[in-house]
């Protein structure tokens, strides 16, 4: 026995909210009296993402899609839908262009995720060419070698606009001509897998789900270049990564789509694999190439730019994953299709890692252009927990956090940089009125000061600086002239610092001072912080007119802080208490609160 | 496997493509892919992957071939498997651990079943298909 139609409704928190179990029910009954019980089956899914206008009902295997669905319209899908297959347009997303608009891929809300990097993840097995080869793979290798000169293939890339998405959003095609016009010789073509920031995992899902598309793009920027030689850097904390690269560059080399002679072409190019340990700096090109020679990671002045004195002194080309990722794309469908995704000055789609207080944490991909909200609310799936947005960072430990009244901007790199943060990489982490901003500039401080390579002493003195003074402000202790001094290293580090790492260190703490000054004032004055983040500037109190002086917390208080005698009120003594909570937990009461 | 001339890697690309695209059409043995990127196999991928050799195994059925792959970006309900199965529509589910493992053998693969509350969305649209 099979189904003929399948009845998909929405079991999410919010469509379930909007009477979802209703609505299953009445498909159960209408059915049974439709006499369909035994060809349509009705199931509850997971959240199908469109909160916004739940319930949501799909009908497979049609794929159409009702929106806004209440228990009464249940009678009229079964009569109209399922008994006569006719598609009920007044539940349709958009009734008026209801004809077009049944099927979910064609709702906006679905379109705003546009899968070019991302195209293979979750499509084929990243351990078989074969995959890779029949959704159009190595065809942009064909193309080039056998179609384009060099210079053509620059010109595309110049063309397309396509900008580096390692952070910096510097054009890859320029960066490809500089490399191009050095005169000829051992060139090399690396791709930086470093991929350091914390909450940033879209190099690593790209390499995992589809690294034959980073082989091929590495092949055609050392056909454009001259390079016969190409290296991945990338980190040892990616077994899975490096495992699948191995795999897939021996498959390429069986094949003869690595090597000598590449089809026959008369092209030769070679990928070895590189293994960082680790280090956030050796992201920084500079310092990439150093540890690629095996010296110890660390930056140096430019110019001379990689490109005309990089690996080895060679002018090398040093692209980043995601970048490398949209290149056989761009070549196979040209940079005309390129450039008309995107915004007047970054063309294509980004890839975020969609992480903290929200929903639907993953990989998306979206348009360049996109607006936080979107991504944060339509795809995201809203905060959890049902708490209220704060804020969002972008571009991990360099970048700024951005707060509620520019959610609407359209993100490019321009747009970012003008709200005080950057691109990045890609992290993307939500914070709700739960998080401290204190805290958070405390947390990428720490981790920028750890990292920091200790050659330049901006980064190095500065970003301590900064640390301790952070530290002093959570715990309580800070003044107003803390925050002035904060303000001028945050400067003297933009200016001075010798590489990125250290130039863009103080961005979480200076977006934070400009969007929530009046936090660091709470901490500062009334020695409260808001979110109960900072663990210092809480103060436990018993209630005396709760306690019943049952004793219990004077007993588990491991630091004697709490005293008082049986059947009579206790007291905390807060310059004994360590701020533990574990008095609050025990008391059965509900005497002791924080605050 | 010997060297490939452009010829033969547009015959490979042609053959694999209508291979791949089979998994569309009806005549096609059932297929179940297992999303085995780092966040698939930390939220417990392998045990499901294993789950599902074992009951099919068991269950003597021959016709089901079982593929991985990377990411599909629903990070929030790993593990993913997505069940292609001749005649019905095309489903991907979340949170698979080891017991719906077996229910999508027992239930879908099947009894050509869906199974309750475990049914996701695809991300986004196919942009090498809709060229």
């Amino acid at each position: 026995m099979a189904y003929e139609s399948y009845v998909l409704v929405c079991g999410g928190t919010a469509c379930c909210s909007g009477g979802a179990d209703k609505i299953i029910e009445a498909f159960a009954n209408e059915l049974e009296a439709a006499g369909l019980k035994e060809k349509v089956q009705v199931v509850a899914t997971g959240c199908l993402g469109f909160c916004e206008q739940g319930p949501i009902v799909k009908i497979l295997p049609q794929g159409t899609f009702y929106v806004q669905v209440k228990a009464e319209d249940v009678k009229e899908i079964v009569a109209e839908h399922l008994v006569k297959g006719r598609v009920v347009q007044r539940l349709c997303y958009d009734p008026e262009q209801a004809k077009k608009l049944v099927a979910e891929a064609n709702i906006p809300f679905y379109q705003k995720q546009y899968r070019i990097v991302l195209r293979n993840c979750g499509v084929i097995d990243p351990e078989k060419i074969e995959d890779y080869i029949a959704r159009d793979g190595y065809k942009a290798i064909e193309k080039v070698l056998f179609e384009m000169t060099p210079e053509q293939v620059v010109d595309e890339m110049l063309k397309s606009g396509l900008r580096g998405r390692g952070g910096a959003g510097f054009p890859t095609g320029m960066k490809w001509k500089f490399a191009q016009q050095q005169p000829k010789g051992q060139k090399y073509m690396v791709c930086n897998a470093d991929e350091g920031d914390p909450g940033a995992y879209m190099d690593r899902s790209t390499l995992e789900g589809d690294p034959h598309s980073i082989l091929e793009a590495m092949t055609i920027a050392g056909y454009a270049i001259g390079a016969s030689k190409g290296f991945i850097y990338i980190r040892a904390e990616y077994p899975l990564a490096i495992h699948r690269l191995e795999v897939a560059i021996a498959q390429a080399h069986e094949l003869g789509l690595l090597g000598d002679d590449i089809l026959g072409s008369g092209f030769s190019f070679d990928i070895e694999l590189r293994f960082g340990a680790g280090a956030f700096v050796c992201g920084e090109e500079t310092a990439l190439l150093q540890s690629i020679e095996g010296n110890r990671g660390m930056p140096k002045p430019r110019p001379p730019f990689p490109a005309v004195k990089g690996l080895w002194g060679r002018p090398t080309v040093i692209n980043n994953v995601e970048t490398l990722a949209n290149i056989p794309v761009i070549i196979n469908k040209g940079a005309d299709w390129f450039s008309k995704i995107g915004t007047a000055t970054t063309k294509g789609t980004k890839v975020f890692a969609l992480t903290g207080k929200v929903n639907n944490s993953g990989l998306i991909e979206v348009p360049m252009g996109t607006t936080l909200r979107e991504i944060i609310f339509d795809i995201g799936g809203g905060i959890r927990g049902g708490h209220k947005f704060k804020a969002a960072q972008t571009g991990g430990p360099s970048g700024g956090i951005i707060p509620e009244q520019f959610l609407d901007t359209p993100i490019d790199y321009e747009s970012l940089a003008k709200i005080g943060s950057i691109m990045g990489s890609g992290g993307l982490i939500v914070m709700d009125e739960t998080d401290c901003v204190v805290d958070i500039a405390k947390f990428y401080l720490d981790f920028t000061v750890d990292e920091s390579c200790g050659k330049c002493a901006p980064c190095r003195i500065g970003g301590r600086k900064l640390l301790n003074y952070l530290k002093k402000i959570t715990d309580g202790r800070g003044t107003e002239q803390d925050i002035k001094d904060m303000e001028a290293i945050c400067d003297a580090m933009n200016k001075a610092s010798l590489c990125g790492l250290g130039q863009t260190a103080s961005n979480p703490v200076k977006s934070t001072l400009r969007y929530f000054m009046d936090e660091y004032m709470e901490h500062i004055h009334d020695k409260k912080c808001r979110s109960g983040k900072c663990s210092k500037l809480i103060q436990y109190k018993i209630d005396p007119a709760k306690c019943k002086g049952c004793t219990m917390c004077a007993r588990k208080c491991p630091a004697g802080a709490i005293s008082g005698t049986v059947k009579n009120p206790h007291v905390i003594d807060q310059t004994k208490c360590i701020k533990c909570g574990a008095c609050e937990s025990t008391c059965k009461f509900g005497a002791i609160s924080h605050g | 496997m010997a060297k490939l001339t452009l010829a033969d890697l547009r015959k490979m690309r042609e053959e694999k493509q209508k291979a791949l695209d089979m998994r569309d059409s009806s005549n096609k043995d059932v297929q179940v892919v297992v999303g085995m990127g780092t966040c698939g196999i930390a939220a417990g991928a392998k045990d499901t992957f294993t789950a599902l050799i074992n009951t099919l195994s068991e269950k003597g059925l021959t016709n089901v071939l079982v593929r991985q792959t990377g990411c599909m970006g629903l990070c929030h309900s790993e593990p993913t498997v997505e069940v292609v199965v001749p005649g019905m529509p095309t489903v991907i589910y979340g949170h698979v651990d080891a017991a719906t493992a077996k229910d999508i053998v027992d239930k879908h693969i099947v009894g050509h079943e869906l199974i309750e509350g475990k049914i996701l969305d695809k991300p986004s649209i196919d942009i090498v298909k809709n060229a």
